[in-house]
């Protein structure tokens, strides 16, 4: 019985938390992509005929293996970031896959039929150059690996080191490439630069140095660069200067025999460095005697090595890419249509004799807006009839992998510059047409009663006419089987819905390439490829004008800005859409230093942008005549701050009206104590609905609500345990006041900040804890109001009371966020990227500095929870579930339609939209909301009354009689 | 600034010491011009410069004398001149055309030990609305911020009261001399987690459970009331449903 009632407190306990998604709801309202990221290495899985597997070794340090058919995840294995995980090679055996990982750190193989690991081995230290697979007599048992001093050689089958061997004189000697024949023997090749080649031939069975050459070759500095190994084992280099090719049996040791490639009838493009590329299509055997030599960017020649003599096989021109496998050789020729690549025409030749084999025309249709081919990977194969049949996977410039097959089908397109999301915003989906017919009318100034007439009769016309179609199509719809009613999301039928639950998801990648994608079902909806984005740029994404202005299309604005120059670019679009807009956006000659979103908004309703240059000029965008005369009146009270992490200075700025700038405030924090690290203002697009909270006693305590007020954090530059701290400064924008400085000693980074409201959270790693804190800091005016009905800078005299407390938390984290709803009436839940792939929601009311630590009537009265010093992790507060987001790099939320709802969207190497619900839906009806029970409840009500009333009356009537 | 006013000397010092803890003492001593030399042998001072113009192009002149002294807890005074007549007529003109009241002081390190390592280049300035200068009757206050090791990092003015409201002040008194409110401030340390308040409470609240001879009591002894009561609801159940028999025959 004891047991009995306990049990079911605790059950009641537990039920009142549990916030989870049921098994139904599952994928309902959330979706999660995953991606690998810009492919390295790729190798198709061929030792079995059916196989359906491509190998995908990215530069995000994953290694995936991906299904042909659908493009698919079979498995994906995600390793360290950053160089300890870097994949530096992958040699595909049969049906295992070799990797090297970490710069020579470690020798893996994977089955790559199940993802399963066979073995790992730690290698000894040194910098890796060179991987090669070694065979004998038709097997391949080994794998070589050559560093900078050593190489080794290892057994396929279970990573064990057969041997390991010095190499000779490898303080003046630059090995760089490892080589085998499948002679028994592995040859290092290494280089003095500009001096000599210097060669040593290993023995497979023990390591033995069988020879060791050196030949003269003073023009020589790379190997890898511009040498290759074909035939039966002849070192072939090119030098540029020279123009010519230098040979070399390895077996003999001789001369470099010398060919100018003008005895060959050949000619190089000035300023180009001609490239080889030859082929060893099996480990165990010799490399094809066939190679190729490119001479210009579209011009690559297909050579064979015949008695020592060199004989061109074929001149194909104009090509862009090229692809050697086993016996074939693919060729990608673009066309030219009105100076635009419109269509590239890959086709098949074979290498033996440079024809080109029947119907093997394949023809890749770019996409607009989208990259150019980078790299090719066939997949060749035997068809029933022994012709040659292939699919190709190209990769372009923009990361994207596509996956085409005979005659030029798009199998499937996988677009991996989404593993790398820089930044995004969500958008509000346009009204439909009929609705924004409407919207329009009432846009529209007034002229003539009559017209007002015919307007309305028109727009009731037609909305009379959306719902006759809209009749007709659920009467279409109801006749087909449930199965093929598809409701697809293309961008044509994009319309917000009743709560703007669904939006557009506008995502920057590193790469340059934009994406709109649906929020509801992760569709991609339109993708734009910027070229020349510089490879540092940084990205900031604009919102300048909204869908709810219409006829005006709304607009987004992406500043991309070259961090080492400071030179900046506008790229001015359509979020809906994805088209760059015709409005020219200006050019910038300054480097920009800042950029600005203000309120302001022209006559046609997009917001004004300021950016600031390098001479504290600022230009306005859209710079209409409008704006400026705004901005004039406006100017005295535009005040913007900067930020120079490199001297630890932060600065003021007051715009005059003729938009030159003054310094009005600086603080300045010396670079050899402190470094600023980050700094955090409040988002403009949140609502704070409460002013204040009531206390036990049921006085008020006012919130500190400044606007302007920003988060700075700085991290000590002596990073010694006991001495390294975190400094937290609460500055006001405007003014530069310093609000509140405190100190978090014997702390370091990474900082995690999440600046809202009247408060300021921050996580950070407690050197002499050894955990993870967090630290809460709230701000309140107190008890009186300064001034309730406008919040100025300029006018608040009096300091705030400042609180704060710490928290233990048991994980590290990656990303921090906090939600954000409509009308900010719904609690705050703080959502928390781990580097484990789960997204935790964690009620802000957790982080409360009021936390009592005895607990009084009062704070039981204010709903307060005594202060406990650790913060747990609760299951149920995960809002993935099971759906992993692997590497977490930023939470974007969004509010939506409804008070209780957040969109949430969490990207890094996957990207995963949900909604989450942080005070429960309570301004919706639950789906199984008993609409029968009330009813009938209040039918019998009604009727009760109406029976009872009668009743009385009778009674009354009765009464009266007697 | 009644205080200020009585002593009616040219210098008006205030001195505020600031702990590191935030609970900073306040003692307006109105010491003479010769106490400030004793404390600059111990203290250095460094200029506190102020600029109003029309045209909102600062030109700094010297507003007063910033005597610091480092140490465990930083000590600050001030000894500024009263504004005179011609600045009195401009600073009004720059508050009728709404211009800044600006002020800076040059960065320094309180921490060094020589004169020459305590200077670095660049100044700390802030501003304030002239305005509300003007109609504060020159009552500031003045924040300077230290770091952690004694670096001045920023400077804040305000003015109280600090809206402007248009009031005209008609007595140049008025105007004549700063009533300062000086502070110095260095970062306040951040609590860290409570683990030793909390362990001991816990370890109290257990005590307390284990002193409690209600709480040792067996169940029986603790819910004989409830077992007791969900036994009389049984038999009354019971009870109240007898055999249809047996019901009859009573009847």
């Amino acid at each position: 019985m004891a047991k009995l009632i306990v049990l079911c407190l605790t059950f009641i306990a537990l039920y009142i938390n549990v916030d989870a998604v049921f098994e139904d709801q599952v994928g309902k309202f959330d979706w999660r992509q995953q991606y690998v990221g810009k492919a390295r290495f790729s190798n198709f899985d061929q030792h079995v005929q059916s196989s359906k597997k491509v190998l995908v070794a990215t530069e995000n340090n994953v290694f995936a293996a991906l299904n042909t058919r659908t493009g698919e995840l079979f498995w994906r294995h995600v390793d360290k970031t950053g160089p300890e995980g870097n994949i530096d090679a992958l040699l595909h055996h049969g049906q295992d896959a070799m990797l090297v990982v970490g710069n020579g750190r470690l020798l893996r193989s994977w089955d790559i039929n199940v993802g399963g690991l066979n073995w790992e081995v730690v290698l000894d230290s040194g910098s890796f150059q060179s991987a090669c697979l070694v065979g004998q007599q038709e097997n391949t048992k080994h794998v070589a690996v050559l560093k900078k001093t050593a190489i080794s050689l290892h057994y396929l089958s279970n990573g064990h080191q057969k041997w390991i061997e010095n190499l000779p004189e490898s303080e003046t000697v630059d090995y760089q490439a490892v080589y085998s024949g499948g002679n028994g023997e592995v040859y290092a090749l290494g280089v003095v630069p500009h001096s000599h080649v210097a060669i040593v031939a290993y023995s497979l069975d023990d390591g033995e140095i069988i020879k060791q050459i050196s030949v003269e070759a003073p023009w020589l500095s790379n190997i890898q660069a511009n040498c290759v190994v074909i035939g039966e084992g002849m070192l072939l280099c090119v030098d540029s200067p020279s123009v010519s090719l230098y040979m070399l049996d390895l077996h003999v040791q001789s001369q470099m025999t010398q060919i100018p490639l003008q005895s060959l009838g050949l000619e190089v493009a000035p300023g180009f460095h001609p490239v080889l590329v030859s082929t060893q299509p099996n480990p165990a055997r010799q490399p094809l005697s066939e190679f190729f030599l490119q001479l210009a960017p579209e011009h690559h020649l297909l050579l064979q090595l015949n008695d020592g003599q060199i004989v061109t096989l074929r001149d194909f021109k104009p090509v862009c890419l090229f692809y050697s496998a086993t016996h074939t050789s693919l060729l990608n020729t673009p066309q030219q249509l009105k100076s635009k690549i419109l269509a590239s025409i890959i086709n098949l030749f074979s290498a033996e004799t440079g024809r080109r084999l029947l119907d093997t025309t394949l023809i890749f249709n770019m996409v607009p807006n989208g990259g150019k081919p980078e790299k090719l990977h066939v997949q060749a194969f035997l068809k029933k009839d022994d012709s040659v049949g292939y699919r190709v996977m190209v990769q372009t410039e923009d990361h994207t992998l596509t996956f085409i097959q005979q005659p030029g089908r798009v199998m499937w397109t996988r677009e991996e510059a989404l593993a790398d999301v820089v930044t995004m915003e969500m958008v509000d989906l346009p009204l439909t047409g009929t609705q924004a017919e409407l919207e329009g009318e009432f846009g529209k100034k007034a002229d003539g009663l009559l017209s007002m007439v015919l307007k309305r009769l028109s727009s009731q016309l037609i909305l009379l006419q959306a719902w006759i179609a809209h009749l007709w199509k659920l009467f279409y719809d109801a006749r087909k089987p449930r199965s093929q009613v598809k409701n697809d999301v293309t961008i044509e039928n994009l319309s917000r819905d009743e709560f703007n639950l669904q939006k557009m998801m506008v995502m920057v990648t590193a790469s340059g390439k934009l994406f709109g994608i649906d929020s509801k079902t992760g569709s991609i909806l339109w993708k734009h490829y910027l070229d020349n984005i510089p490879s540092n740029a940084a990205f900031k994404l604009m919102v300048q004008r909204t869908t709810a202005h219409f006829p005006h299309p709304p607009q987004c604005t992406l500043l991309i800005k070259d961090k080492d120059t400071g030179l900046a670019t506008l790229h001015v679009f359509n979020p809906i859409f994805g088209k760059t807009s015709h409005v020219t956006p200006p050019t910038l000659p300054q480097p920009i230093l800042q950029s600005l979103l203000l309120p302001v908004m022209d006559q046609d309703y997009a917001k004004v942008l300021l950016l600031v240059d390098d001479q504290y000029k600022v230009s306005a965008f859209p710079s209409t005549k409008n704006v400026l005369k705004q901005l004039q009146e406006m100017a005295p009270s535009i005040f913007f701050y900067l930020v120079d992490s490199s001297q630890g200075r932060l600065s003021g700025y007051r715009l005059r009206t003729d938009l030159s700038t003054e310094l009005i405030w600086d603080v300045v924090m010396p670079t050899e104590v402190q470094r600023i690290i980050s700094v955090k203002g409040k988002r403009p697009n949140e609502h704070v609905h409460s002013q204040g909270r009531v206390m036990g006693d049921r006085s008020v305590l006012y919130k500190y609500l400044n606007p302007n007020l920003l988060a700075v954090v700085t991290e000590s530059t002596d990073l010694h345990q006991e001495r390294s701290f975190i400094g937290i400064l609460l500055i006001d924008g405007v003014t530069g006041r310093i609000i509140h400085e405190a100190v978090q000693r014997k702390a370091k980074g990474p900082v995690h900040v999440v600046h809202s409201e009247n408060w300021v959270v921050y996580e950070f790693w407690s050197t002499k804890s050894r955990r993870n804190e967090f630290s809460v800091i709230e701000l309140y005016e107190g008890m009186e109001l300064y001034n309730s009905t406008v919040f100025s800078s300029l006018d608040r005299p009096h300091a705030p009371q400042v609180l704060q407390q710490s928290y233990i938390f048991p994980s590290a984290i990656s990303t921090m966020e906090a939600t954000l709803t409509e009308k900010g009436i719904t609690s705050r839940h703080l959502l928390i990227g781990l580097p484990s792939g789960g997204i935790l929601s964690l009620p802000k009311m957790f982080l409360d500095p009021r936390r009592p630590e005895i607990v009084s009537e009062q704070s039981r009265e204010e709903n307060l929870i005594p202060y406990a010093p650790e913060l747990l992790i609760r299951t149920e507060w995960f809002i993935n579930y099971n759906q992993t987001v692997s590497r977490v790099r930023g939470i974007h939320t969004a509010p939506s339609g409804l008070e209780s709802t957040c969109l949430v969207v969490a990207y890094g190497l996957d990207i995963y939209q949900t909604r989450v619900y942080p005070s429960k839906q309570f301004d919706v009806l639950k789906d199984d909301y008993d609409y029968m029970l009330i009813s009938s409840v209040l039918f019998a009500l009604f009727f009760a009354t109406m029976i009872s009333k009668r009743l009385a009356e009778v009674k009354l009537l009765n009464r009266a009689w007697r | 600034s009644e205080m200020a006013r009585l002593l009616h000397s040219e210098i008006v010092i205030f001195t505020v010491l600031f702990a590191l803890n935030t609970d900073f003492v306040c003692c307006n001593t109105g010491r003479r011009v010769g106490d400030v030399m004793d404390t600059e042998l111990s203290g250095f001072s460094v200029p506190l410069e102020h600029s109003f113009e029309v045209d909102d192009v600062a030109k700094f002149r010297v507003r007063g004398a910033l005597v610091l002294k480092a140490g465990r807890e930083h000590s600050l005074s001030l000894s500024q001149n009263q504004l005179s007549e011609e600045d009195r007529v401009k600073l009004k003109e720059v508050a009728a055309v709404d211009g800044l009241y600006r002020i800076r002081v040059p960065r320094v390190f309180l921490q060094a030990d020589r004169q020459t390592e305590r200077q670095m280049e660049g100044y700390l300035t802030a501003f304030v609305r002239a305005c509300a200068m003007v109609e504060s009757h020159l009552s500031d206050v003045i924040n300077i911020h230290t770091d952690v090791s004694g670096y001045l990092i920023g400077i804040s003015i305000v003015t109280i009261p600090g809206a402007c409201r248009g009031t005209e002040v008609e007595d140049e008194v008025d105007l004549e001399i700063f009533n300062t409110t000086l502070s110095i401030m260095a970062p306040v340390n951040a609590p860290g987690p409570e683990t030793a308040l909390f362990l001991e409470r816990m370890d109290l609240e257990t005590a307390k459970k284990e002193k409690n001879p209600q709480e040792q009591k067996s169940f029986f002894a603790k819910y004989w009331y409830l077992i007791l009561g969900g036994a009389i609801f049984l038999m009354v159940t019971n009870s109240a449903q007898p055999p249809a028999g047996g019901g009859r025959e009573q009847s």
